[in-house]
């Protein structure tokens, strides 16, 4: 498995990325780990509901905040700097083709990611993503083409969570957390990156 | 007449909902194109054709809930596919 690291990234160009190596990896090339971060973006999933973008249009121009619907499962998120998203392209025919599973695994390498830093993270049951207590901290969204996954996770490490107030995460009246909520300010960027793939090529070796 | 149907998408998921078809009747496909995608929990999952042909019939519009087995397309295959 190859891992790439983007930095900041666009979201757009980030999605580009993803659907070249997708095809690839379709084709029988290397799955790939892109780790990186977005400026500030509020992106809609296929299950977006009316109402759960808070903001008005004028607001979200005045912070000039795209707000961009994606082919990815799951409602509306905000990624921003200080938020690790992850995006693994996975190829599930030698994983069982199992949906559930594969969103199970990922949910499972954030758990781990965030135990492992004293964090006692967990399911939700019904509610997919990983929470702190009643506080969310990682979203999921995946999209699969030719059984070949794409889109993936976010896990709040520094993000400012003030503008999660933009949105109604997921479509839940949730409060979000991250890790420096949690843990203050000792565990940097790079340092969760690193951590985060150590558990991710652990379960998805 | 090939009938395209939702397939199995992992254990426990016994239905998904029509998101968005990437073709229309009368279109002329092959069996590796993604014809259209489906929505589960957090999940989107593209559907290849299965064959190629032309679309004929399309049997589930957008925002409808599909069981698995449920038939979403028909596709009449061409002669050497």
């Amino acid at each position: 498995m190859r891992t790439c690291d983007l930095g900041l990234i666009d979201f757009i160009e980030a999605y580009r990325l993803q659907k070249d190596c997708v095809r690839k990896v379709g084709e029988g090339g290397t799955e790939t780990v892109f780790l990186c971060e977005h400026p500030v973006v509020v992106t809609q999933g296929r299950s977006t509901q009316p109402g759960h973008l808070l903001a008005s249009d004028a607001e979200l121009r005045k912070r000039k905040i795209p707000v961009i619907t994606i082919d990815r499962g799951g409602d509306v998120t905000l990624h921003a700097p200080g938020q690790l998203v992850v995006y693994p392209i996975i190829d599930l025919r030698s994983r069982g083709r199992d949906l559930k599973v594969y969103i199970n695994l990922l949910e499972q390498t954030a758990i781990n990611f965030l135990n492992d830093l004293g964090i006692a993270a967990q399911r939700n049951p019904g509610y997919t993503g990983v929470w702190v207590e009643d506080r969310k901290i990682a979203s999921l969204g995946i999209g699969v083409s030719k059984w070949i996954a794409y889109h993936g996770i976010a896990i709040n490490i520094n993000i400012n969570l003030e503008r999660f107030s933009l949105i109604r995460p997921c479509g839940l009246d949730v409060q979000m957390t991250s890790v420096y909520d949690r843990r203050g300010p000792e565990i940097g960027m790079d340092e969760a990156k690193s951590l985060f793939l150590t558990h991710l090529l652990r379960i998805f070796k | 007449m090939y009938e395209l149907v939702l397939p199995q998408l992992g254990e426990g998921i016994d239905k998904a909902t029509v998101a968005v078809w990437h073709v229309q009747c009368g279109d002329t496909i092959t069996d590796q194109d993604d014809i259209v995608e489906v929505v589960s929990d957090k999940a989107t999952f593209n559907i290849p054709a299965g064959a190629s042909g032309q679309v004929r019939e399309i049997c589930a519009s957008q925002g409808d809930e599909v069981a698995v087995g449920q038939v979403l397309a028909r596709i009449a295959q061409a002669e050497n596919s």
